[in-house]
Formats: C-alpha cells, structure tokens, sequence
C-alpha cells in the first residue's frame, strides 16, 4: 500500500479557485503566508472574492496584490492596521471588512474544519463586534453564537510536506494555517521543502495529509518572505 | 523613547512577579521585555503562537518565520513552544495568562478599555486585544498621561468603541501610577519630576489621593 501523490503546480492549482469563492489564506504578517500561491492567483484574475485571513498584510505583499488587483469583495479579518489600502478600501465602501476577535476566528475556522456549525462565546458580548449576534443562555450566563467559517479553497504556507500533503509549518509560520487545513473542500498547500513520503517523523506532523488537495513545491523563495526591515 | 516613558516602562516592568505567564502588547508594552533581568523567572507570550518569547533580534540575525505579534523579530528561550492561533487564545480565554499590558486611547473610571476604533479615522480591528482584555488575569494598561493634543486619556468615561468592560486594574502613565478602585481612580505613585496638582489637572475623572507621602517612580 502506498498513499497518494498530490503534487501539483501553482498554475493548475489555483485553477481550482472560481470567482465568487470564498478563500482562507494562511499567515499572521509575512510567517506562513502563501506568497506564491496569492501570486498565482492575482495573475489568473479570479474576482468577487471573500478572503478570510488574520490580516491583509503590507503594502505590496501577499493580499495586497489582490486588494490592489480589484479581486477581492469582502474581507473577515481581525486586524489591517499595517495595509493603509485596506483601510482606504473598507472606508471607501469598496471592501466589505467583517472585523472578527482573533481567537474567535481561529476558533469559528476550527468549528468549521470540525464540522461544526457554530461556537457560543462571551467574547466580545457587549461590544461593537457583538451586535445583532444571536444570544443564548448557559448555565444562567449569556453567551453568543458565533458562527463557524467554511472555504471553498484554503491556501496555505508549509515548511515541509509529503506528497500525500502531510504538512510541517515552522516557528511562528504555524498561526492559522493547520486550522484553515481542516476548513475548506479544496485545500493547497506551498511548501519549502517536499519530502519523499515517509521521510517525515509521524509523530511531529501538524496537519496530516487526508485534509489536504494539493501539494505545490516551491523553488528559490521571492523577497516577499524575507525578513522585512521596517 | 523620553526619559519619562523609559521610567513608565521600568516601572511597569517591576509589576511583573515571579512565575507569571505574560502577554505585552504591541507599542509602548512591548518595550517591558529590556528591563526583565536574563535570569528573572517569567513566561513571555504572544499571541501569533509561542510561548517563552525571547529579546528582538536585529534584522540581520532574525528569523523570517520567528515574530511576535506586533511583528518585531523576537527570539526564543530555553523550553520555548509554538503553538497555532486556536492554541494560543485558549491559553489566554482559559485563564492561563496571569498578566497583560496593553496600550490604550482611553480608560475609563471604571476600567473601561478602549484601544482599537477611532471612527472616521484609525480603525485596524481589535486583533487579539478583545481576548487580551477580558480574559487575562489582570490587565494593565501603559499610556502617556495626556494624548497628543493634551487631552487625558484617563477619563470619567470612555466616549471611543470599548475594547472591553471593566478589565482594567492597574494605569502606568509617564505622570503616575494609577489604580483603577470599585469607586474610580485612585493616584498610587508619582514620576520623578510630576506633581501633585499636574497629575490631578491631566486626569479626567476624580483621583483620590493617598495621605502623606507619595512613592516616587
């Protein structure tokens, strides 16, 4: 018995992506961001997307680029404070943003991938975010329902993966990307370094193969995941 | 960074106790990390996924995949671990983290917190500050006393969207020390060089003050 190869390339990949989709992308600022894969999808010009991702990334990097490129209708973050063209955007009326707390859509992503439909919080409760959300009662204290988050496509960020799609993020590259695995039908994983199968410890995998699409190996890295010096 | 905020920071930094698991927050609080000793037992997290952060690096030793959540390039220590976004808020809703210090537009009387919206004009999201917030054992807050037209960010109530309610205990600001009480604020220690009637005058809520003798910082 052997497991499955799902090596591909970007371009056939990202072909999986349709416009109306709802997309998850991976990262929190430059660790764990699908450079190439966003890349890939700005030069096929998909558009009328829903992005979920923790942030929108730098000027000139990563979700910018599909900000910039017009592809992009609403937006569920949780902060976009380093892209002043998000912020433009949103206050233009030209960007939908939904504003999420950030353990909430990390777990909201999770629910999904869980399948799940839903997760009752008191996070947020009485504040902005907490507005015309439903409430319930448990054990006599208030709590919200939040609803769980589901992709048609999640692109994501590996260190090192198999070619079954068993996957590895490094450091602080680790963040959203093994929940946004578990949370949409199609998922595409970038990865550094692709492994023959079997080469990776069992024991240390972060996201095991079965959630995963497809495997896009990288070659050298663009400046885009360098170190950015501010 | 003025002498007044450097002395804010060290003295925010002393309310650190042994064995604490802590989050700082982006800006001002970050900066409490150069006045923990090397051998001072604590455990720094940030809540893009690791425990044990260590110092910033400078750009040409970093590590591209190695931030913290403001996205300086920080380091990790011995016994450090990575965890995923799900991980790291269950650690910080669960009650697992003893302290955070964040920063702040404005807090109210009550503890109030707001530091995320200006309508019409700033408004990046919350990111983690929410959980930060209402869920860390104890939250304090450093803040220059005034904002940058003079006006205080210490006030009766906040008039920006609240981060969160009544989370507030502790207000280090570059005047003063100051303790948010079930009946509103109340002065604990001056900076060296702020007096008395400043400090009162720069704060917009009543400050009950302490008889005799006040700490310097």
């Amino acid at each position: 018995m052997i497991l499955p190869h799902k090596t591909q390339t970007a371009q056939a990949a990202i072909a999986q992506v349709h416009s109306g989709d709802t997309v998850m992308v991976g990262g929190f600022g430059v660790p764990g961001t699908p450079f190439t894969l966003i890349r890939e999808l700005v030069r096929q010009g998909q558009s009328d997307l829903t992005i979920i991702k923790n942030d929108a990334n730098e000027t000139g990097m990563g979700v910018d680029h599909l900000l910039a490129n017009g592809q992009v209708t609403r937006l569920i973050t949780t902060h976009i404070g380093l892209n002043p063209r998000a912020i433009a955007l949103m206050n233009e009326g030209k960007l939908e943003v939904e504003f999420c707390a950030q353990g909430i859509l990390a777990e909201r992503v999770r629910a999904g991938g869980a399948g799940l439909k839903a997760i009752a919080t008191d996070i947020a409760i009485d504040t902005e975010l907490g507005i015309g959300k439903p409430r319930i009662a448990i054990d006599g204290q208030e709590a919200m329902v939040e609803t769980a988050l589901r992709a048609d496509v999640a692109l994501l960020h590996a260190d090192r993966a198999d070619p079954f799609g068993n996957l590895v993020f490094a450091a602080t590259a680790r963040n959203f990307n093994p929940l946004m695995a578990m949370a949409a039908s199609c998922v595409i994983a970038e990865a550094e370094t692709v492994l023959p199968t079997g080469q990776l410890d069992p024991n240390s995998m972060h996201t095991p193969g079965p959630f995963v699409d497809h495997v896009v190996a990288l070659g050298a890295l663009s400046q885009e995941y360098a170190v950015v010096r501010r | 960074m003025s002498d007044a905020k450097r002395r804010m920071v060290a003295r925010a930094a002393r309310d650190i106790a042994p064995g604490m698991v802590v989050n700082l927050g982006i800006g001002l609080p970050t900066q409490v990390i150069a006045h923990l000793a090397s051998d001072f037992p604590v455990c720094l997290h940030t809540e893009n996924g690791l425990s044990g952060v260590g110092p910033v690096l400078p750009y040409e030793r970093a590590d591209r995949n190695l931030i913290d959540a403001g996205g300086a390039y920080v380091s990790t220590v011995p016994g450090s671990a990575y965890f995923d976004s799900a991980v790291s808020f269950a650690l910080v809703r669960s009650g697992r983290l003893d302290l955070t210090m964040l920063g702040a537009f404005e807090v109210s009387q009550h503890g109030d917190l707001a530091n995320w919206k200006i309508p019409g004009k700033f408004s990046p999201g919350a990111g983690g500050g929410i959980e930060l917030a209402q869920k860390a054992r104890r939250v304090v807050v450093l803040t220059t006393h005034v904002d940058r037209k003079g006006a205080p960010k210490l006030k009766a109530e906040c008039t920006l969207p609240l981060t969160a309610h009544a989370c507030v205990s502790r207000v280090f600001t570059d005047m003063a020390v100051i303790d948010v009480t079930p009946t509103g604020f109340a002065l604990r220690e001056l900076a060296q060089g702020a007096n008395l009637d400043q400090v009162v005058a720069a704060t917009g809520a009543p400050l009950a003050v302490p008889e005799g003798d006040i700490p310097i910082f």
